[in-house]
């Protein structure tokens, strides 16, 4: 990133290609829809190029990062809340790359066993709906926690909250996920 | 340690980020409570579960369109371009510089002003003057007579050489 501040284009293309991928995953499963992940994904290096001359070292450049990148996420699923609550979580989201009942025909087609991929399909699914049916900072906290693998001082900040408040918001949300996937855990106990 | 202290730790605990010591005491809590040894296996499970969702990846058109984006902004200007004034501008700033100067010349002329008439009644007040002056320039026989301040100069020349 001091690089970027220093005008050095190619290390913002390097930065860009290396954030990427976390962030358009976590802004994804943020607000679950892939065309808005991008889009916001696009706005927060926006912001960082934006910043570059600002930008000061005091925190690791994942945490700044990542804070930009939630902010923006929770503004959007705070906007979008009513629009949202219209729409069925059962219903097919045809941009969804995840799921999608018009894709699982084609795969099922390429899929040796059709049956094991429609239960592993189902298992997704229920996965992906326990996790936003968390509230929206319980959910970034999550997110956070188990796919950037961020420390808890760093989603700490990243949330604008103490460490201990942290651990009980995770401790709440992975409570949350264990009643709602309950079936599975115990599948998942068995096995 | 009680349950509701384990709380706060179980997820540490999980993921492997305690220390010897808190991991300790949390497996000591383990061995006497099935409540929490239960809860604790129920937590690796839904991390586990949580594994299972697959990562997708940006579309093709993804950086493009950052590039595009950060392309269309507009460029900083450092806080001293301020006083970097563009050409047209200067170019303005010297013409308006130019005809303030000429106007007020105009008003203000450097050269004092020359009335004719007043001249003409200045030169006739110096006429007598100017015709003693011609009068005794153009007199006749006191050219003939010899400059005596001029003699003694040609003599002393003379002597000396």
């Amino acid at each position: 990133m001091l690089d970027v501040k220093a005008g050095d284009e190619q290390s913002f293309a390097l930065l860009l290609h290396r954030y990427r991928t976390p962030l358009v995953n976590f802004l994804y499963r943020m607000v679950r829809n892939r065309e808005q992940a991008e889009d916001l994904a696009q706005e927060v290096f926006l912001r960082v190029y934006r910043a570059r001359e600002d930008y000061v070292p005091s925190a690791k450049f994942t945490t700044w990062l990542f804070r930009i990148a939630t902010n923006l996420a929770l503004n959007s699923v705070r906007d979008n809340r009513y629009q949202r609550m219209e729409i069925s979580l059962d219903a097919p989201v045809t941009t969804d790359a995840e799921d999608g009942d018009e894709k699982t025909l084609d795969l099922a087609e390429k899929h040796p066993n059709i049956e094991q991929h429609l239960i592993e399909e189902t298992r997704r699914k229920m996965i992906r709906h326990a996790i936003e049916k968390l509230p929206e900072k319980q959910r970034a906290a999550v997110l956070l926690h188990k796919y950037q693998e961020l420390d808890y001082g760093e989603i700490a900040k990243i949330l604008n909250c103490s460490e201990s408040a942290l651990k009980s918001l995770l401790f709440r949300a992975y409570e949350s996920l264990r009643v709602e996937l309950a079936p599975l855990v115990a599948q998942q106990g068995k096995s | 340690m009680s349950c509701a202290r384990m709380e706060s730790k179980i997820l540490g605990y999980v993921d492997g980020r305690l220390n010897e010591s808190e991991r300790a005491q949390m497996e000591k809590h383990f061995a006497t409570c099935a409540a929490c040894r239960l809860r604790v296996n129920e937590f690796r499970a839904v991390t586990s579960l949580l594994d299972e969702l697959p990562v997708i990846e940006p579309s093709e058109a993804f950086d493009l369109r950052v590039h595009a984006r950060v392309a269309a902004e507009p460029a900083k200007q450092s806080w001293w371009a301020w006083f970097m004034p563009s050409p047209r501008v200067a170019f303005a700033a010297a013409l308006l510089l130019l005809a303030t100067v000429w106007i007020g010349y105009e008003k203000n002329p450097i050269l004092p002003s020359w009335d004719p008439k007043e001249a003409d009644a200045q030169l006739m007040e110096d006429m007598p003057v100017l015709e003693d002056h011609d009068v005794i320039s153009n007199f006749e026989p006191l050219k003939d007579l010899p400059q005596p301040v001029q003699a003694e100069e040609t003599d002393q020349t003379n002597q000396t050489m």
